[in-house]
């Protein structure tokens, strides 16, 4: 499946969140978790909404899985109410929610075939054997499985028993799926194939989706909002790009891509303020609409995309000299470690557009780096 | 030539005390009883050449198995066995399964402590074990005291010296057996299982059923087949605790060769003895096979 | 979530107080005063007095420990080398017969064992008695310590005796120095587990002892038949109290190992950090 598909998915007029009318499917009003002296979440206020795919991100022990578990039903939380389509859940056992998940690693039944397991949740409900045989064979062509309908979990591969896993847990057509790390068993070249199979049928079947991950990419390609996530607090939530090009804090700029970040003291100037950084070195010039007091200490934060390099001088808004210490050659791009002259490193990256084995710059080389007051990212914190 | 003495050893060791002595049981049980030392005919006499193993072989008959059919002592006994050890595996594994299942679900740091406290009575003789429900179920014991203090019966039970004795016995003695195969299954199941089936709209009662339960059977075989078949071959809980009606083969075996003297017929009990435990041992194999399969 | 349910904590209470309290009834009873064995005479040691001063007991006693010491340990040899045969010999001619007389006398009934035995023992003459309860015990002891021995060997990393021989060692070197230690904790369960049986056993050692030589079960067996006695009591007490220190003292240092393992971890965690 290629990108130019995966963009058709993504309407730009899809965006509830900036609609006041909207109502939003999920709310967590002042949510808070404490298992014993520990807190998982603090004081969590989120709307999530109908037909999103949304996504929690951070590292592990964030409080991410918590928030999944306390929608799936397998925690209470200790304050605050979650409400789903207007109705709190926050103590509905999870055998009453029209809630599934997509567990870790799959949580396969291993006594039971691929067309048992799928059947497995359809028989609870006592439908009738017509209407869940033709679920099932549904659920089965839709995630392309029917070859492998009599077979058990063993005896079938790590991708297909992640489709299993999804074909289970969609086929009571919930409301809400949860997917908690869905793609982690999976090598990176099948994962990135997975990532589209899985926007496209959450497409397909309009099913909103949660999704609970580590990884940030994964995150970035699925997501139509990613909720950034650190020790118990959501730190951002915004679309991707929103993410990526005007983090709000250090932590997420940190986190999302890679960064380099300059602690300096904040002048106003012109459209924004420029930073003092470094004795003898020019301060940096930055375009920004925060409101920071004069003097305030303050972080410039460039992603090393954005930097260009010379081997002479160039004119820009921020030019600085420097020395080539390390190179990463990734096919597509080099990466560029740049010291300055006060010993500080700088990434820059260049597209290796022409086919030359050879690189246009050397360890040891004398370079300039530059980039657009528009291109460094002002944080306060 | 090291690789020699390493298989050597151990099996020259097991062909003469094992192997070796199993011909020789099957071959006295073809034997007649005599008044002699040692108390059977025919014996080998191979200095006599091929005569003396003719007249061996043409000495040796079927009688002592056609006797066993014949007297209904020993059908009885064997039946007799069969049911006590069925019976006393269901009880075990109705009493094994939830002390299983309470083990696997109790938090981790405990579960090492609970499996000593589970395994330790197996270190203990198990002579003392049986010998300890003499005490409690005697006419006059704990068992008869405590329950005619709160006035729950008037007059003693009879307990002791009867079968519900020996059920007692065998369940209490093998208990162990049935409860760590099946913690061995239940500890390692994935607690998400638990917790999909939930997700999908199971009760948690239904959860156990659908899949606690199928997901154990692998253990629960190998607990039943691990009391089943010694109970059934048990000598000292029978003749510890069990009545003079309580038949078990093993007794009837034990008396034929001490009391009566009658190797031939001795051997022959055991033979069909054998025979009757090839079939569960064929079937606990097959189990710990798939089981095996299964996990690998 | 509550996984400990109600349900959970009451069998389990339920299910230890019926494997413990009749041993506890039976220490108690050790030192009650009377002679009536179910009726409580007040608190006495008398009949660890009597039993110490018993000459049958005490014979008994170190017949059983001889024979247990012996066998236990001919076995462990005897069962280790089965275990190699088993798990790393490969393929050879009669590894069927050989493994089916490995794992048969676990399932075989004990009467049958001793019958056999007994059968042997007076085929080929040979006088029974310390000796010929030696053999048996020895013969279906190793079966145990063969399986014990062979479950370690079998995931035992064999990468970690090509290096030994990588490194320069002849094969019995890497195995005296490589895979012994490694394999030694069942090895030596797998002795404790045979001088256990070995004390255990009354059946097998009746068949195949002669008029010198009576093991301890065989005494306990001959004066339990009558019912209760205040002596066995005591002796019980002995024997349960000695294997409860035994497994006691094991678990806390193999607890305590595991705690210094730990702290040296965590203390080499910290000093490359």
């Amino acid at each position: 499946m290629s990108t130019a598909t995966a963009e058709r998915t993504r309407p730009a007029v899809f965006a509830p969140w900036d609609d006041p009318d909207a109502t939003p499917l999920i709310e967590f009003r002042g949510v808070t978790k404490r298992f014993g002296d520990f807190t998982a979440i603090d004081d969590l206020t989120l709307d999530i909404y109908a037909k999103e795919f949304f996504a929690l991100l951070g590292p592990s022990g964030c409080g991410k899985t918590t928030m999944m578990r306390m929608l799936a039903g397998f925690e209470t939380p200790t304050e605050g109410s979650i409400h789903l389509s207007g109705q709190d859940i926050g103590r509905v056992p999870p055998n009453r929610r029209a809630v599934n998940m997509m567990f870790q690693n799959y949580a396969l039944f291993p006594h039971l075939s691929v067309w048992e397991n799928i059947a497995f949740g359809l028989k609870r409900e006592g439908r009738e054997k017509g209407e869940i045989d033709e679920r099932v064979t549904e659920m089965l062509r839709l995630t392309r499985l029917e070859k492998f309908a009599r077979r058990k979990p063993h005896q079938i591969s790590g991708g297909q028993r992640q489709r299993v896993a999804l074909a289970r847990s969609l086929a009571k057509a919930p409301k809400l799926l949860l997917l908690d790390e869905p793609l982690g068993a999976l090598d990176k070249k099948l994962r990135e194939e997975t990532q589209f199979e899985l926007m496209d049928i959450q497409e397909k079947t309009g099913t909103t989706f949660v999704i609970v991950t580590h990884d940030q990419e994964e995150a970035m390609t699925v997501a139509s909002r990613v909720a950034v996530m650190d020790e118990g607090r959501i730190v951002q939530v915004a679309t991707p790009p929103v993410i990526y090009e005007q983090p709000a804090s250090l932590y997420v700029a940190d986190f999302i891509g890679d960064v380099t970040i300059i602690e300096g003291t904040a002048r106003r100037a012109e459209g924004g303020y420029t930073v003092e950084w470094a004795e003898g070195q020019p301060p940096l010039r930055v375009r920004s609409g925060l409101d920071l007091a004069e003097g305030a200490r303050c972080h410039v934060a460039i992603r090393p995309e954005k930097v260009e390099i010379h081997r002479n001088r160039v004119e820009d808004d921020n030019v600085l000299k420097g020395t080539v210490i390390d190179i990463g050659y990734l096919g597509n791009l080099s990466t560029y470690h740049v010291r300055l002259a006060d010993g500080r490193v700088v990434k820059a990256q260049n597209f290796n557009t022409e086919r030359d084995t050879r690189q246009p710059f050397t360890w040891e080389d004398e370079v300039w780096i530059n980039w657009t007051a528009g291109c460094g990212v002002l944080l306060e914190r | 030539m090291r690789r020699l003495a390493v298989i050597a050893l151990p099996y020259l060791w097991l062909l003469a005390l094992f192997l070796v002595p199993f011909v020789i049981v099957l071959k006295i049980s073809l034997s007649d009883i005599a008044v002699a030392i040692p108390p059977y005919t025919p014996t080998l006499d191979l200095s006599e050449g091929w005569a003396g193993i003719r007249d061996f072989l043409s000495g040796l008959d079927f009688e002592n198995f056609v006797f066993l059919t014949q007297d209904d002592l020993y059908w009885r006994a064997y039946l007799s066995s069969v049911w006590i050890a069925f019976v006393s595996t269901l009880i075990t594994l109705a009493i094994g399964y939830p002390i299983a299942y309470g083990m696997a679900r109790a938090a981790p740091e405990w579960r090492p402590t609970l499996l000593m406290l589970v395994i330790l009575p197996f270190w203990t003789s198990f002579l003392i074990r049986v010998y300890a429900w003499i005490g409690i179920l005697s006419s006059d014991g704990i068992l008869n005291r405590v329950l005619m203090d709160l006035w729950i019966i008037d007059a003693p039970l009879q307990i002791l010296n009867s079968t519900n004795a020996v059920y007692v016995g065998i369940v209490y003695t093998y208990l162990p057996f049935m409860v760590l195969p099946i913690y061995a299954t239940l500890e390692k199941m994935d607690d998400a299982l638990l917790e999909a089936a939930e997700d999908l709209g199971a009760s948690r009662l239904g959860a156990f059923w659908l899949v606690t339960w199928p997901l154990s059977r692998g253990g629960v075989v190998a607990g039943c087949f691990l009391v089943f078949i010694p109970a059934i071959g048990e000598f000292v809980i029978p003749s510890l605790l069990g009545g003079s009606d309580t038949l078990m083969i093993g007794k009837v075996l034990w008396e034929e060769f001490f009391s009566n003297r009658d190797w031939p017929v001795a051997s022959a009990v055991a033979i069909i003895l054998l025979l009757i435990l090839i079939v569960p041992i064929v079937l606990f194999q097959r189990n710990e096979q798939k089981q095996r399969e299964r996990e690998g | 979530m509550n996984r400990f349910s109600w349900f959970n904590a009451t069998s389990l209470t339920l299910g230890f107080a019926f494997l413990y309290l009749p041993m506890v009834i039976l220490v108690i009873y050790s030192f009650n005063a009377s002679q009536l064995v179910t009726v409580w005479g007040g608190f006495s040691t008398r009949w660890y007095g009597e039993l110490l001063r018993d000459e049958a007991f005490l014979d008994a006693a170190w017949v059983t420990v001889r024979v247990a010491v012996l066998s236990s340990t001919l076995a462990t040899v005897l069962g280790t080398l089965a275990a190699l045969t088993l798990v790393r010999m490969g393929r050879f001619r009669g590894r069927t017969l050989f493994s089916g007389m490995i794992y048969a006398p676990l399932v075989m009934p004990e009467v049958i064992t001793g019958l056999s035995l007994l059968l042997l023992f007076i085929g080929i003459g040979l006088d029974r008695g310390i000796f010929t309860v030696v053999l048996a015990h020895t013969t279906f002891s190793m079966c145990y310590v063969s399986v014990v021995v062979s479950s370690r060997l079998a995931t035992f990393d064999r990468a970690l005796e090509e290096a030994a021989l990588d490194l320069g060692c002849t094969p019995a070197q890497a195995f005296r120095l490589v895979t012994l230690p490694i394999i030694a904790p069942a090895v030596i369960s797998g002795w404790l587990l045979a001088f256990t049986l070995s004390l255990d056993d009354l059946v097998i050692a009746s068949f195949t002892t002669g008029p010198s030589a009576t093991t301890l079960p065989i005494k306990i067996f001959s004066a339990v038949r009558l019912g209760v006695s205040p002596q066995i009591n005591a002796l019980s007490t002995i024997l349960i109290g000695m294997v409860a220190i035994g497994v006691i003292a094991a678990s806390l240092a193999t607890k305590r190992r595991a705690v210094l393992a730990e702290r040296d971890t965590r203390a080499a965690e910290r000093a490359e950090g």
